[in-house]
């Protein structure tokens, strides 16, 4: 089974095995986000209370909880690096930054479009929308410090001891706002319990959940793919895709 | 046990006495501390009921940015003269060497700000209970402030300009402390016991003694000398 794992990690089979992949995520993430689109703006009713400007939550749940969802697979990753040293994972976490950043970004202005007719404001220091700002300053923390360092292999770890530090540090932030101050409604999907939200609203909704998150792998992967020919540009296998014709400028020939 | 207790005293004096001889260094942060907490009755209004409202916030902000100001001094000095990379020899555990250095920084770059900050609660009309409470609620804070600050210095330490980017890693791992900190002191004015709020600050800095100079530590590691 170890050695499986190691094949998969290798940046070789990956960049390949995931150059399979990418089309069949952006397929899955095409239908999703049609079904997802069309039956929550159009079909699905609207609210009784918010009227039609509630169909925002078909952008704004996904992007938030994809916001969390892609610090943890940070940390995640981040724990693989320092434990078993396999560079894909680094790799994985260097695509996943700045893509959940924008997530979290994407998160707060859909929020602030929607508190300005509902909440008649477009920001409140609530509970909710603070731990999301500094869930985003942490993203740009991580970011920063990997630019900021020269050699990737320093980056790497130091940016894993941070994403752990952060990741740590995320539920009590979380919890610290939350018993602060909070105007922000409660969780009304992701809890055991039945959901508050009539099915009509929630399926789309859990599609275009389904789509972001497919969204994300697919870009992730994308950058992955990018991050490394960067990284093992001196590997022959490289040469050999970059430059196929002269079958590998300096690769060995076979 | 005991070799690594003396090795861990000599730290902390080493660090107690290089302090000493640079005055200047820690000054600034204390000086920094009461003038930004002073420039606000100014700039804000001397009206006795805000400035009492705002002051708990407004202390522990100060005294989280003073304590910004002195991060630089805790890892940095001693990476440019070599003294960390001996450090790092060492054959005591790093773990230890760095809390010893992070009780040594705390000792002298917050335990002045507490010992301040009564005068300054009382010029901002707290009432002697929140003065007391601001007073625990400091010192169950600080140290995590040093400690998270240790691990940031030591991920920044190798770089040359550090300064912006560790107030952009420290800040928003510290917010927590901060309204817990702040809101024990608003919550003697609304009447609310206190009990919980002291257990969580003292949950999250044994959490933060535990982890953080492991965290340190395995930072240095990777810095480059």
């Amino acid at each position: 089974m170890w050695k499986r794992l190691h094949q998969f990690a290798s940046p070789k089979f990956f960049y390949h095995f995931s150059g399979h992949l990418i089309p069949w995520l952006w397929g899955a993430f095409a239908i999703f986000l049609i079904y997802g689109l069309i039956s929550g703006l159009l079909f699905a009713p609207p609210d009784y209370q918010q009227g039609d400007a509630y169909r925002i939550i078909y952008v704004h749940v996904p992007a938030a909880s994809l916001s969390l969802m892609v610090f943890s697979v940070m940390g995640t990753m981040s724990i693989i690096y320092l434990i078993w040293r396999i560079k894909l994972a680094d790799v994985v976490a260097t695509a996943s930054a700045s893509i959940g950043a924008w997530f979290t970004f994407l998160a707060l202005v859909t929020g602030a479009i929607w508190g300005k007719p509902m909440w008649g404001t477009w920001w409140i220091w609530d509970a909710r929308l603070t731990s999301e700002l500094i869930l985003l300053f942490l993203y740009l923390g991580v970011i920063a410090l990997r630019n900021a360092m020269k050699t990737p292999d320093t980056a790497a770890r130091a940016v894993s001891v941070l994403t752990l530090v952060g990741l740590v540090d995320l539920p009590i932030i979380h919890y610290s706002v939350d018993w602060w101050n909070t105007l922000h409604q409660k969780a009304t999907i992701l809890k055991l319990a039945k959901p508050d939200i009539a099915p009509s609203m929630l399926y789309p909704l859990l599609a275009m959940m389904v789509a972001f998150f497919l969204y994300y792998c697919a870009l992730m992967l994308m950058r992955v793919r990018i991050e490394l020919l960067e990284r093992e540009k001196r590997a022959d296998w490289v040469k050999n895709i970059l430059y196929p014709s002269t079958n590998g400028i300096g690769a060995s020939k076979d | 046990m005991i070799f690594l207790l003396r090795a861990l005293w000599a730290v902390i004096r080493y660090d107690l006495v290089l302090s000493f001889r640079h005055k200047s260094n820690w000054a600034n942060a204390w000086l920094f501390f009461v003038l930004v907490v002073s420039l606000f009755p100014l700039a804000v209004t001397p009206d006795i009921v805000l400035l009492h409202s705002i002051a708990p916030g407004l202390i522990w902000v100060a005294a989280l940015l003073s304590m910004l100001l002195s991060l630089p001094h805790l890892l940095r000095s001693d990476y440019e003269d070599g003294s960390l990379a001996a450090l790092l020899l060492s054959p005591y555990p790093l773990p230890f060497l760095i809390l010893s250095k992070i009780v040594a920084h705390w000792l002298v770059s917050a335990l002045p700000l507490i010992l301040i900050s009564p005068v300054l609660g009382v010029a901002l009309h707290l009432s002697l209970e929140e003065i007391s409470v601001l007073i625990v609620t400091l010192l169950l804070g600080t140290p995590v402030l040093s400690l998270v600050g240790s691990v940031m210095m030591a991920l920044t330490v190798s770089l040359p300009h550090q300064s912006i980017l560790l107030s952009l890693l420290v800040l928003p791992l510290c917010v927590p402390v901060l309204v817990f900190g702040a809101g024990a002191v608003i919550n003697v004015g609304l009447g609310l016991s206190n009990e919980g709020v002291f257990a969580l600050m003292g949950a999250i800095l044994v959490l933060a003694v535990t982890c953080a100079p492991f965290a340190a530590s395995g930072a240095l590691r990777v810095a480059e000398f």
